[in-house]
């Protein structure tokens, strides 16, 4: 500490041109496997490094690396890490408390893990001051309150007595914030600040790293989102296999991107732009090719929602409407984007829709007759005609069934059932061909695939049954934008091929755009707003609506 | 640590070496039960007054008892009826346990708020107490025994089915099954039972341990199978008398007990971990 206040003095006018973070030829391995491979960048006061890449990339273990807990097994070696004239190339566990919190603070991904449950969250956010031997015990306790009204959160005083679970997402965030600038590091690390929110909570937490970037705090931030790092980040680094393929002011690199892996990333963001097209072009420099849609039938919808709410009864004995008087229709052949944020019912309604939920009133039709008001006899018989596709795919396989047995199942119930078990296997493999898998995926374990894979399996149980209409709940949320981009061109091309209708459900506004015909917003469980995409998204009427589209990180696109 | 591996290569199973004492401890027990002779050439009856009360030696490795008896090749042949009784009593615990716990979270509502506040209370109730009871009633025999510990150690395992079966429902797999068209039935049968029982599994091996240990504290009250059997526990009573000129008469099938309920637990554990890793 004392070295580095005597440095700051020197440095004060030189900010600019000296960093406060230099790391060269970073190295870290886990076990002989080398997952970040020689790395070079800095940090400068007042100043947003994003670090972006896919998983697997080496993007959170550099982060880590930088506080220094890259977890036992690893092992880092580098040139320099050098932060403000101290050296931390190899500091000792006992230096990195001291440096942890004061010089250095740490923001990560999911505040409900990273917050201790049974503390309260004033102590949380104090105890960085504690451990630094910062004021008193009621000192510490007033700036923690203060710490949580300077990060936006209401009534601080209350907040502060309650616990991590008792506060929603957003407000976690707020005061995980709160705790790793409790001490006004120098450097704040962000790894994945805003990957677990909603768009406006997401804005409003972008908006405190950016207060404290212009106080003059040094910013390193890690994400997947290329769109977030817009609109926060001065410079960015594109991270691949441990690598950095491109490194730029942020401008440069989103609007005129060098290196491929840079371009296709960007490329794969879904939008409005991107409406009718693939995401994954055949090759670089080539245009997207577009769709061939099948004509969308609106004469008679497939699916029609009447009125529908669902009344929960909570343990304090207080009525809760979840869904509030929602109706919509969805026609053959067409998308049908819920859009909304956690908590606005869009996916109580789906499991209304699917007749898992029944609903307080209000109907579901399928193909103008009767559909959740059947008794469930009569039901069964009808549900092939339904699919569905989750956000977690692993969750919906039974963990002892391999991934033919979880198609032939769905198979088994569908309009063709196959006659013999030659005849499933074949009609088994021709699924899981038409989802980009093959033959050797039929014994694997989903536990043993990828994400992208596990979605791809879910898909082909989905389409197994030939439904008319799949319901897709958050398909692509758990997904990284290049595997997204397969995902979503998949159901494209299914839709095209299949005429299949999409109940399509997301928080992501810009995957909603890309997919939808016709739009419904929901908030607090009712419909606020609904009508054709580009209509919604031009024109939004709803101030709700006007307020997600501003929320929205747009990225500035050449 | 250091580990050596015994299943083959493909499963990529290691096994530690506490797991392979257990192990080979267990298989000892089996063969034991199966075929006694193998592991001894007496008889367990055999009566040799020349030869009373001998301490452990070479020729009678456990020592011999008041009638001459050699007591390893007792300790060996009793290990039929005490294994007998461990998985008599795990059984029925099991039968009982899934019945009740899957009723109760099946049904949940008011039949569920019932059978949980009956079971709390079983729970409550010390199975030794309960298992006097019962032999109060029906006499002292090996069946009894049986249903004794059994019907005694089954509220705690039925409250464990009631657990899985509530959080088992509530898998994204039984949604995705009901969404197919599946009937509950099917679901129940292809996805609720086998994945709710799943951790249940290794609780066997554990359950197994503990009815013996049950079983041979009733014997040692006089509550259990009768002598002549060389039944653990009755071993143990038998040599009660003698504890302090024959020591060995209570330390060698005391340390048989341990052992084996030992091993048993030690492989529960194991098997515990390698499913619960396995599932998830």
């Amino acid at each position: 500490m004392t070295v580095s206040t005597a440095l700051e003095a020197e440095t004060e006018d030189t900010d600019e041109q000296v960093p406060l973070l230099a790391v060269d030829n970073l190295r870290v391995s886990f076990g002989g496997r080398e997952v970040v491979k020689g790395i070079s960048f800095t940090a400068r006061r007042g100043r947003c490094l994003a670090i972006v890449g896919e998983s697997g990339s080496g993007k959170s273990v550099t982060a880590r690396t930088l506080v220094g807990l890259t977890g036992p097994g690893s092992e880092v070696r580098s040139d320099r890490i050098e932060l403000d004239g101290l050296d931390l190339s190899a500091p000792s566990e006992r230096a990195w408390r001291s440096i942890r919190g004061c010089d250095i603070g740490f923001i990560l991904q999911d505040a409900l893990v990273s917050l201790d449950q049974l503390r309260r969250v004033g102590d949380e956010i104090a105890e960085p001051l504690r451990v630094h031997g910062w004021g008193t015990a009621a000192s510490r306790a007033r700036k923690a309150v203060d710490l949580l009204d300077s990060v936006g959160v209401p009534e601080p005083a209350v907040k502060a007595r309650q616990r991590p679970y008792e506060l929603s997402g957003g407000l976690r965030q707020r005061a995980l914030i709160a705790s790793a600038i409790a001490l006004d590091p120098k450097l704040v690390v962000a790894d994945e600040p805003t990957t677990a929110l909603d768009v406006t909570v997401q804005a409003q937490v972008l908006d405190l790293l950016a207060e404290a970037k212009a106080r003059g705090t040094a910013i390193i931030m890690i994400s997947h989102d290329l769109s977030v790092v817009a609109r926060l980040a001065d410079e960015v680094a594109v991270m691949r296999d441990g690598e950095i393929v491109e490194h730029g002011p942020v401008h440069e690199v989103l609007r005129d991107p060098r290196h491929a892996y840079t371009r296709a990333l960007l490329d794969a963001i879904p939008s409005e732009h991107t409406r009718g097209t693939r995401l994954v072009r055949p090759a670089r420099g080539e245009d997207a090719p577009r769709r061939t849609r099948t004509p969308i039938d609106r004469g008679r919808p497939v699916l029609e929602a009447k009125r529908l709410s669902k009344v929960y009864r909570g343990p304090d004995k207080v009525d809760r409407t979840v869904v509030d008087d929602v109706s919509f229709q969805l026609f053959a052949g067409e998308t049908l984007g819920i859009v909304g944020e956690s908590g606005s019912g869009k996916t109580t309604t789906a499991g209304i829709v699917l007749s898992l939920i029944a609903p307080t009133a209000g109907e579901v039709l399928l193909h103008g007759e009767a559909w959740s008001t059947l008794p469930p006899r009569r039901r069964r018989p009808l549900r092939k005609q339904i699919g569905v596709i989750y956000q977690d795919p692993l969750s919906s396989f039974d963990p002892r069934w391999p991934v033919g047995r979880i198609v032939v199942d769905a198979l088994a119930m569908g309009r063709r059932p196959p006659s013999s078990r030659s005849a499933a296997r074949e009609r088994a493999v021709r699924l899981l061909e038409q989802v980009g898998l093959g033959e050797q995926h039929l014994d694997a374990a989903p536990l043993r695939l990828s994400g992208g894979q596990q979605q791809r399996v879910a898909i082909a149980r989905a389409l197994a049954p030939e439904p008319e209409v799949i319901i897709c709940d958050e398909p692509v949320s758990a997904l990284d934008v290049s595997i997204q981009a397969q995902v979503l061109d998949l159901l494209t091309d299914l839709q095209d091929e299949l005429g299949v209708s999409y109940l399509f459900i997301s928080h992501d506004l810009g995957v909603i755009h890309h997919m939808s015909d016709r739009i419904v917003v929901m908030k607090d469980g009712r419909v606020v707003e609904s009508g054709a995409a580009d209509e919604v998204f031009h024109r939004p009427r709803h101030p709700y609506t006007q307020r997600l589209l501003t929320a929205l990180p747009l990225l500035a696109r050449a | 640590m250091t580990a050596l591996s015994l299943a083959p290569a493909a499963l990529r199973l290691r096994v530690r070496p506490a797991t392979a004492l257990s192990l080979l401890i267990v298989a000892l027990l089996v063969v034991a039960v199966l075929a006694p002779g193998v592991l001894t050439s007496r008889s367990p009856n055999e009566i040799d007054l020349q030869h009373t009360l001998l301490s452990p030696s070479l020729s009678h490795p456990f020592g011999t008892d008041d009638a001459g008896r050699d007591l390893y090749t007792r300790v060996v042949y009793g290990a039929r009826e005490s294994f007998g009784i461990g998985l008599g009593a795990t059984a029925l615990a099991m039968v009982i346990a899934v019945l009740l716990g899957f009723t109760a979270g099946l049904a949940r509502g008011i039949v569920d708020t019932v059978l949980t506040r009956i079971l709390e209370v079983a729970f409550a109730f010390p199975v030794l107490l309960l298992a006097l009871l019962l032999i109060a009633i029906r006499g002292p025999s090996l069946a009894t025994e049986i249903v004794a510990v059994g019907i005694g150690s089954a509220p705690g395992y039925a409250r464990m089915v009631r657990g899985q079966v509530l959080h088992v429902r509530q898998a994204g797999y039984i949604q995705s099954s009901v969404a197919l068209g599946h009937t509950w039935w099917a679901v129940i049968r292809q996805h609720l039972f086998p994945n709710a029982m799943r951790p249940l599994v290794a609780m066997l091996t554990l359950a197994v341990g503990q009815s013996i240990v049950w079983a041979s504290g009733l014997a040692f009250l006089g509550l259990g199978v009768a002598p002549p059997s060389p039944e653990w526990g009755a071993l143990l009573d038998a040599g009660r008398v003698s504890i302090t000129t024959s020591p060995w008469l209570e330390i060698m099938p005391g340390l048989v007990i341990v052992l084996a309920t030992l091993a048993l637990t030690a492989l529960g554990r194991t098997l515990q971990h390698r499913l619960e890793g396995a599932a998830r």
